[in-house]
């Protein structure tokens, strides 16, 4: 009885920190979500050239902690490029994001054409 | 400790442990069929009062999707897209054929989101916040349902039990937190509800391509 009065708490304790659904996340999350709201809900709070910023600093600190950035983050920062005028940025941007994530060509080169437009 | 706690705990285990495995009451046959890597997540629909509603869900729909092993389109930008095709709203944008959506996307499936409850909802003396949504993922190439399903949470989670479960006041402390950093009490409560809605986990979807647990899991 006495491990399992050592074991059971212990056991229980990482299950529920760990988790079923919880595991090491596939992604590192910066701002990106944020970012999304706050194009809507505070418009006009953060300027584009700030949530660049930021967006910019997200992939600084995934690359040194070497992790990967989400689908979307790449893309996101392309188009904040585009309504900045800062065209070749924002192909690269989506570019980047096509490498990534192959199943996002089809939109990309969209979104590439656009911006050569 | 009592014997009570300790059969407490090993009740808890168990029910912990079914929870996690079972799959049971879910039809997956078209989900496993139609196999979708991509999904493009459409601006939601509203049926609450609250015009945040749909921003919030936009924003904390990606990451239990894209954990779960899917491509996620960049919301924001999908959102842009349909503007500049001469579409603003969500109703019309949840219009758009299979066929519009493959050709300008190329996504695998769709998921159309519908959020029914946002933000503060008084009950008696004590007031809560509160964000419920429904979710129908659509297979954009066979046009089949592959899942649908909703979930809801609450910022009153943690009071029912008197504040003693664990989960419940880690969850009441981290609404709170983010809440006093933000002001729309719903958007830290949307997050609760995105994960519990779009996780891989029992009832929920199946884990996409990019997950650990890719075809791991049966799915019934």
């Amino acid at each position: 009885m006495m491990t399992m009065r050592h074991l059971l708490p212990a056991l229980l304790a990482t299950l529920i920190t760990t988790g079923c659904a919880t595991r090491s996340s596939l992604y590192q999350w910066g701002s990106y979500e944020n970012q999304v709201y706050a194009m809507y809900a505070d418009q006009g709070k953060t300027s584009p050239q700030e949530q660049i910023a930021q967006l910019e600093a997200d992939i600084e600190k995934a690359r040194a902690a070497n992790k990967a950035l989400p689908p979307g983050h790449y893309a996101h920062l392309g188009y904040l490029y585009f309504q900045t005028g800062r065209r070749e940025q924002a192909i690269a941007s989506f570019e980047t994001e096509e490498r990534l994530f192959p199943e996002a060509r089809p939109y990309m080169t969209r979104l590439i054409a656009r911006a050569k437009q | 400790m009592s014997r009570i706690f300790c059969r407490l705990i090993l009740v808890s285990l168990v029910m912990l442990i079914t929870a996690c495995a079972s799959n049971k009451g879910y039809d997956y046959s078209a989900f496993i069929q139609n196999k979708p890597r991509s999904i493009l997540v459409l601006p939601p629909l509203n049926t609450s009062p609250d015009v945040r509603a749909p921003y919030s869900m936009m924003a904390t729909v990606t990451r239990p999707l894209a954990e779960s092993g899917y491509y996620v389109f960049p919301v924001a930008l999908v959102d842009q897209t349909f503007r500049e095709n001469g579409m603003s709203e969500p109703g019309e944008m949840h219009q758009a054929s299979a066929a519009k959506l493959s050709e300008v996307f190329g996504a695998d499936a769709v998921l159309y989101i519908t959020v029914n409850e946002y933000g503060a909802k008084y009950v008696l003396v004590d007031s809560q916040v509160v964000v419920s949504a429904s979710a129908r993922l659509v297979d954009l190439r066979s046009g089949q349902q592959l899942w649908e399903g909703k979930a809801s949470a609450s910022n009153a989670e943690g009071r029912d039990s008197g504040g003693t479960g664990l989960a419940g006041i880690l969850i009441t402390a981290l609404i709170r937190q983010v809440a006093n950093n933000l002001g729309d009490q719903g958007y830290p409560i949307a997050r609760i509800t995105s994960d519990r809605l779009l996780s891989a986990r029992h009832g929920g979807l199946l884990p996409g391509p990019r997950s650990p647990d890719y075809q791991k899991v049966v799915g019934n």
